[in-house]
């Protein structure tokens, strides 16, 4: 394997890793990535920490209301990176909260960062579980780490991954820290060098067998739809929004879609490899 | 072949066999696994920060002290902005006006043609030169203290505060916060209603929204304030009285903000307020370097901008209405003239109403272009640089008296939005209707209330704008026969 040589000594180290802000310079980019979680964790500001740009940042929750999108390069692969309104949860009808779940459902974003806030881990992990339902490709960022220790509040990341069955990553996303962790993280599970088995609530078994049924039937009427399980969970709970996507076509569309940037995806990824 | 439709009946059978209560068991199930998981993972031990947080909170939300802070923190930072405000303004006025007297006369030496050195200077510069010198300031100053209590997680505390009378008008409690980020922009407030869930009390935050005075409306507001509210004091006494005054319009906006949103909630958007959960954050340490950086590039920076495009077509429009005769005189003097008698009615006058309609892009201009219809629809040569020179202007030329001032601050507040947050509530609401409400119900109550304060005023006894219009006829004004009874003054030598 040949590294671009520079007089930089750093980068002659396998462990260098290079994080470039590309602002809004997204004309091309390889992979997307979503940042999720519940208001008030820090979004914006790691957002703003990893593209550079100066998305507004507030202490309160419900400051970002829109999705905000910018880039930056990690390793020489660009990514585009999606800030998405906070939410408590996935299952509401508020305007806020439906943009974060079309983006996670319809967007197919190739990885997605759940931030959380370490001194309120319980409630943030309601979110967690909420997205891990809908994808597999998740990293949790437990944000504010800082903080929480400031406030004797120790959160033990490995006890935390195994039970989420994705990684977990402590960062300061004001101060940098764990940054590259982080972003080394998203990498290899977009990539599958980190395979992930994300925990899964399961109900009653009543449900369990309702969800059998009827996941297949998505699988056929949109064959490779990557989330079947989950649009079988909110057909149950009757959520018109899925319905909607489910008479409109909407779904095939997806799959056509998501099929087609795996291609351009498969190309890019080769000529990175060529270099 | 699977059809949607099949998939849809089929998930709708299998609903039916579940028991009722089965997408509560899915919730709970949730919350329970997320509690596990958590106290797996997390260890506490002692907790100073967080009761440090918590005694600081219990201030802060009381009942009476927390209401107390708030129109403290509110008072503080209106009089920092009225302060030091002024002392920019002074600066920026003397050095923009002087730029722009300097390159008039160049002009004039180089045999430009007059209507070319008129609508250049007179007309575009003058208009930018005072748009700059009246809205920076007070954004500067604004912006960043504004921001630092944003940082700092006080606003939340703030809706916390409100929620009970939100929760009477049968608002929504988080409208309070969409208010905050309305004394930025009205636009921004607007956008800012999507934290609300449910659609009837976010429509009743869109169509209040305006009742907050933006950061436009603020130069207006502080500069009567300071002139005529607080003109009879002396030095520090002045700038606290201003911005009592200040304070005081504000809290009229926030009291017809309830008013409005009770009588919404009741008659065309008529419901419950829904309950919800607000996170107070933690104190946190501000960023300074980041607080500057967004108060004053992103949004300074960004509102001036906004205003300087509006405000270069608004002086070409005035300078060119105000030269371009009709009948006896110009046609801004025709239009003023003929807007005067309704003007009247409401404490004001046909020029103040003839600025609010060229101002409908952006209520930032409306102050330079009144001064610009009064000084170039007049004879004047120089514009009114200081406060003494305004007054002298608005006192001695045009009659004002505090009762002009009194209603013109009103109606500052209570008018229709710009067109920027026309848009924006179009956008937000998908809805020719409500934006057209949102006009109609704003100037209804502008126009309701500047007539019942005028009508009590006479009542009273008190005198609301003493004398005529004071508009002449430039024309004859550029010949150099000025004609009798028309006033021809020039002030401010200061700028000269």
């Amino acid at each position: 394997m040949t590294r671009p040589t520079t007089d930089d000594p750093c980068a002659a180290c396998p462990a260098y890793a290079r994080l470039e802000q590309m602002g809004i310079k997204m004309d091309r980019y390889d992979r997307v990535v979503a940042l999720a979680g519940n208001p008030n964790t820090g979004k914006s500001t790691l957002f703003n920490a990893l593209t550079g740009l100066k998305q507004h940042t507030g202490n309160w929750p419900g400051k970002t209301v829109t999705r905000a999108e910018g880039g930056y390069q990690f390793n020489g692969v660009k990514y585009k990176l999606v800030d998405l309104p906070g939410t408590y949860s996935l299952l509401s009808t508020s305007q806020d909260e439906e943009v974060a779940r079309d983006f996670l459902l319809f967007g197919q974003p190739d990885c997605t960062i759940v931030v959380t806030d370490a001194t309120a881990l319980e409630r943030n992990l309601n979110l967690v579980l909420q997205v891990l339902e809908i994808t597999d490709k998740v990293v949790v960022a437990v944000n504010l780490i800082d903080e929480a220790r400031r406030k004797g509040i120790e959160v033990d990341t490995r006890t935390l991954s195994r039970d989420l069955g994705v990684p977990a990553v402590p960062i300061v996303a004001r101060s940098g820290e764990g940054i590259i962790t982080l972003l080394s993280t998203v990498a290899d599970v977009i990539e599958g060098r980190i395979i992930t088995h994300p925990r899964r609530v399961e109900g009653t078994p009543a449900f369990q067998q309702a969800i059998q049924e009827l996941t297949p039937l998505i699988e056929q009427l949109a064959p490779g739809i990557p989330n079947a399980r989950w649009l079988a969970i909110r057909l149950l709970e009757g959520d018109a929004r899925v319905q909607r996507a489910i008479r409109s076509g909407e779904l095939a569309d997806i799959v056509a879609r998501q099929r087609a940037a795996e291609d351009r995806l498969s190309g890019t990824a080769a000529i990175i490899g060529r270099q | 072949m699977t059809t949607p439709e099949d998939v849809l009946v089929r998930a709708e059978t299998l609903r039916n066999r579940l028991p009722s209560s089965f997408r509560d068991e899915i919730v709970q199930s949730l919350y329970a696994e997320a509690e596990r998981i958590a106290r797996r993972a997390v260890k506490t031990a002692g907790n100073r920060q967080y009761d440090l947080d918590q005694r600081i909170d219990r201030l802060v939300t009381a009942p009476v002290t927390g209401l107390l802070i708030m129109l403290l923190l509110l008072t503080v930072v209106i009089w920092m902005t009225v302060s030091g405000a002024n002392v920019i303004s002074d600066f920026l006025f003397t050095l923009l006006f002087g730029v722009g007297d300097w390159a008039r006369a160049l002009f004039v030496e180089w045999g430009v043609p007059w209507w070319i050195t008129g609508f250049v200077w007179d007309g575009v510069y003058r208009c930018l030169a005072w748009v700059v010198s009246v809205m920076l300031p007070p954004m500067a100053i604004f912006f960043p203290a504004f921001t630092l209590l944003e940082d700092l997680g006080y606003l939340p505390r703030v809706a916390f505060n409100l929620d009970w009378l939100f929760r009477k008008a049968g608002a929504h409690g988080k409208q309070s916060l969409t208010m905050m980020m309305g004394f930025g922009c009205n636009a921004a407030g607007v956008i800012s209603t999507r934290v609300i869930d449910s659609p009837r009390e976010r429509l009743i935050a869109i169509l209040t929204n305006n009742f907050v005075p933006c950061n436009g409306r603020f130069p207006t507001l502080i500069m009567l304030a300071t002139v005529f509210v607080a003109a009879g004091f002396g030095g520090a006494a002045a700038s606290v009285i201003a911005a009592g005054a200040v304070v005081a319009v504000v809290l009229i906006g926030v009291a017809f903000t309830f008013l409005m949103s009770w009588l919404l909630s009741r008659t065309v958007l008529r419901g419950e307020a829904s309950a919800f959960t607000l996170e107070l954050p933690p104190y946190r340490r501000p960023n300074v370097l980041r607080i500057l950086y967004t108060s004053l590039i992103d949004r300074t920076i960004f509102v001036l901008w906004r205003a300087m495009l509006t405000a270069a077509p608004a002086g070409a429009v005035i300078w060119l209405l105000a030269n371009i005769p009709f009948g006896d005189a110009s046609l801004a003097v025709a239009i003023a003239r003929w807007l005067d008698g309704f003007g009247r009615l409401l404490g004001l006058d046909g020029a103040i109403l003839l600025a609010y309609i060229i101002a409908i892009p952006a209520n930032e201009i409306v102050v330079p272009t009144m001064m610009m219809i009064y000084t170039n629809a007049g004879m004047m040569v120089e514009a009114p640089a200081n406060d003494s020179a305004i007054r002298a202007l608005l006192v001695d030329q045009q009659g004002w008296t505090l009762l002009t001032a009194i209603n013109l601050m009103l109606f500052s507040l209570l008018h229709n939005p710009c067109a920027t947050t026309i848009i924006t509530i179009f956008k937000e609401t998908r809805s020719y209707k409500w934006a057209a409400m949102s006009v109609a119900i704003t100037l209804g109550t502008a126009f309701l209330v500047t007539f019942l304060t005028a009508s009590l005023a006479r009542l009273a006894g008190l005198s609301l704008r003493s004398g005529a219009l004071a508009l002449a006829e430039p024309v004859e004004a550029r010949a150099g026969a000025a004609p009798g009874g028309i006033v021809v003054v020039l002030i401010c030598p200061g700028a000269g």
